[in-house]
């Protein structure tokens, strides 16, 4: 439900999610938290947050090295669980997805999984290495706790697979912007209005993009290409990899990051439009000091 | 391709699974890949020219058909008599060869002019190079950085054949960190690139597919069985670590009930140690590499490091289809340790003037204990999946470690 209340407010509003990653327990416990504050408080919509798995294949460098401090300090999935608990309590109206690899599913019993996730109140789990072909073994236990299945639609999905990902995933679809694994330096965006356009008439639930999105041009071509929000992941997990040893820095930097981000997202909307106004000729809007003007407007509920 | 569950006593995959084990477990992402590969593979099976060329190459490039030559003295206990299945002599040195020459056919077929693979011990990087050096491919192999020091002349003969060989220092830093590497590699370069998996092991098709071109070794030794002895052997014995030569020499044994199919994990230091790779043995039901299968994890599911002598069996996983055999006792598992594989190593060398690869060392170790153990005599063939050349350095500074 909260997916969808917040996917309707801003709809009324004209305006993309937000959705910042990290992962859970990364640098430490008590850091994770921190730093979940402060994205909620720099206008972050809904949370994408990860639980660190040994072999993360569908993760770049950035979130492999990230990957490895949560189990060095022996953070597990059900510590995990609990700070989502935390986070939770605080945020009663914030929806929480989980970004999570099968094994860690299938391993505690995927019944025991789901129950686990209802009782932290997560509202999503993207399982990155099942693919809707593969549904079977989770939906069921996923369902049976009211906890929303997210599927990825990639760049070179058969007609087939996007309708299955169209008619399976719920809460959002996760939009890839490009091929390849999670990373923020390999930024070309490929994902053209086609596949957009196809998960709209398929009837997809609210298209979220990721991979690759670092920058708030990113941002800009993803509202043109016509989805609902973004996700970036490398690039904060990064500024968390370079500087998690000065923790305030840390804190600050991600903060100014997510702020940007999540002002770009609030505003590309309105930003198109005054560009489109501008080609037309028909009056003049500085859209930088548009976007100065409404920074720190973007405070998530 | 969804769920099924075959009856116990079928052995045959069923889309993308066998009993329950197998699947598609990759990104989404990957998902075309798979399925271009799938369609692929299929066709191939039905397709007169690539036959005819795959068994001009094996025939006449690789060395097929290989020997079974009989131990004259290695393990001749209680009259049993030991069969050596001789994939040693294949060229390049291993098994790998057979599966490879196919795969590259395929990946020609399908129009990619790159190939990618993983490696362990080297020996399917070697392979995969030549085949590429043959067929004017390019190769990128990925190779634990670790499995690169101990196997050090293999990099060698890699790179000397034309591919370029890529250490991985992520993780465990051997196979299981090779293959999340070439994974991550193909999920941005599969227009143009073949993933040429080296085992039975990963997401569909790849188990069944590498079955399908290993199980020649096991339909030419059960005729050499029947000229040589004048039927077929009591057991077949191989080693077993992500278990593509396991596979190869059971295939066509497996509907024969009276063969005792037995596969051999690296038992590292102890199986009651942490240091082993007995994935069948110590490791429980999980999703690692695409394929619902055995892994060695701890409780809440992180996949653990893996320890053999060997770096061909030095993985955390093991394909989906040996799990099948076992739970269905069809085949049964057993271990060997670090030691009893290096005196292996060193006896045939002495009694059968045959270096053996350090892999092979563990099926050889299991069939003398097997004869030893015995009040009958039994004829018992054993895979000889590899040469020994490539552990030379490996074994000399062991075995300097202990004297």
């Amino acid at each position: 439900m909260r997916y969808q209340q917040l996917f309707a407010r801003l709809k009324d509003s004209n305006q993309l999610a937000y959705i910042p990653f990290v992962l859970l327990g990364d640098p430490t416990e008590e850091l994770s938290l921190q730093l979940i504050d402060r994205l909620v408080g720099s206008g972050a919509d809904a949370l994408e947050l990860g639980f660190a798995f040994s072999d993360p294949v569908a993760d770049g460098p950035v979130i492999q090295t990230a990957s490895l401090r949560p189990l060095a300090h022996g953070f597990s999935v059900q510590k995990g669980f609990a700070l989502v608990a935390k986070i939770r309590a605080k945020y009663p109206d914030l929806p929480i997805g989980i970004l999570t690899y099968a094994n860690l599913v299938f391993a505690p019993g995927i019944e025991q999984f789901y129950h686990d996730a209802q009782k932290a109140g997560i509202d999503s789990v993207l399982i990155a290495d099942c693919p809707v072909e593969e549904r079977d073994l989770f939906s069921g236990s996923a369902q049976s706790k009211g906890i929303d299945t997210v599927y990825i639609a990639p760049p070179d999905a058969s007609p087939a697979s996007l309708k299955l990902v169209a008619e399976n995933s719920q809460g959002y679809t996760y939009v890839l912007s490009r091929k390849g694994i999670t990373g923020a330096d390999n930024n070309q965006q490929e994902t053209g209005t086609d596949l957009i356009e196809s998960l709209k008439q398929l009837g997809a639930p609210p298209l979220v993009q990721g991979f690759g999105i670092s920058r708030p041009e990113h941002v800009l071509k993803a509202a043109q290409a016509g989805v609902d929000g973004i996700i970036t992941g490398s690039a904060i997990v990064n500024l968390i990899n370079e500087h998690y040893n000065t923790p305030d820095k840390m804190l600050d930097l991600v903060a100014e990051y997510a702020q940007t981000m999540s002002n770009t997202a609030h505003n590309a909307r309105h930003e198109l439009n005054m560009t489109e106004s501008i080609e037309k000729g028909s009056h003049y809007v500085d859209s930088r000091n548009s976007q100065t003007a409404t920074a720190g407007n973007g405070t998530a509920g | 391709m969804n769920q099924k569950v075959n009856s116990p006593t079928n052995f045959e995959f069923d889309g993308a699974y066998i009993g329950q084990y197998g699947g598609q477990f990759v990104p989404q992402l990957l998902m075309p890949a798979l399925q271009q590969l799938d369609r692929a593979f299929e066709a191939s099976l039905l397709d007169d020219e690539f036959q005819t060329e795959l068994s001009r190459l094996l025939k006449e490039y690789a060395g097929r058909p290989t020997p079974v030559t009989e131990c004259t003295s290695y393990a001749r206990i209680n009259q049993s008599r030991i069969f050596l299945k001789r994939e040693d002599l294949l060229h390049g040195g291993a098994h790998k060869t057979n599966q490879v020459l196919a795969q590259a056919l395929l990946a020609k077929k399908m129009g990619k002019h790159r190939i990618i693979a993983e490696t362990g011990a080297g020996q399917h990087g070697v392979a995969t190079a030549l085949a590429c050096a043959l067929l004017g491919l390019k190769a990128t192999i990925y190779m634990g950085k670790k499995d690169c020091d101990r196997q050090a002349p293999n990099v060698f003969r890699m790179q000397l054949m034309g591919a370029e060989v890529i250490p991985v220092d992520n993780g465990s830093a051997s196979l299981k960190d090779a293959i999340n590497e070439a994974l991550r590699d193909w999920a941005s370069s599969y227009e143009s690139t073949h993933y040429l998996l080296g085992t039975v092991a990963g997401p569909a098709p790849f188990p069944k597919m590498v079955r399908t071109f290993q199980k020649i070794i096991g339909e030419e030794a059960k005729q050499q069985m029947k000229q040589l002895i004048g039927k077929l052997p009591d057991a077949v014995v191989a080693c077993v670590g992500g278990g593509s030569n396991a596979i190869g020499i059971f295939a066509d044994f497996i509907k024969d009930e009276d063969v005792r199919l037995i596969g051999v994990e690296p038992a590292g230091k102890g199986l009651d140690t942490k240091a082993h790779g007995a994935t069948l043995l110590k490791g429980r039901e999980g999703i690692l590499h695409g394929s619902r299968t055995y892994v060695l994890q701890d409780g809440e599911g992180q996949v653990q490091e893996s320890h053999s002598v060997s770096a061909g069996l030095d993985y955390p996983g093991i394909g989906p289809e040996h799990v099948h055999l076992m739970t269905a006792g069809r085949a049964e598992y057993v271990s060997v340790t670090d030691e009893e594989a290096l005196e292996a190593f060193q006896e045939l060398s002495k009694t059968e003037g045959i270096i053996p690869a350090l892999e092979s060392s563990h099926a050889l170790a299991y069939a003398k204990k097997l004869a030893a153990e015995s009040s009958e005599p039994l004829n018992i063939l054993v895979n000889l999946s590899g040469r020994g050349d490539k552990d030379l350095a490996h074994v000399m500074s062991l075995l300097k470690e202990t004297v």
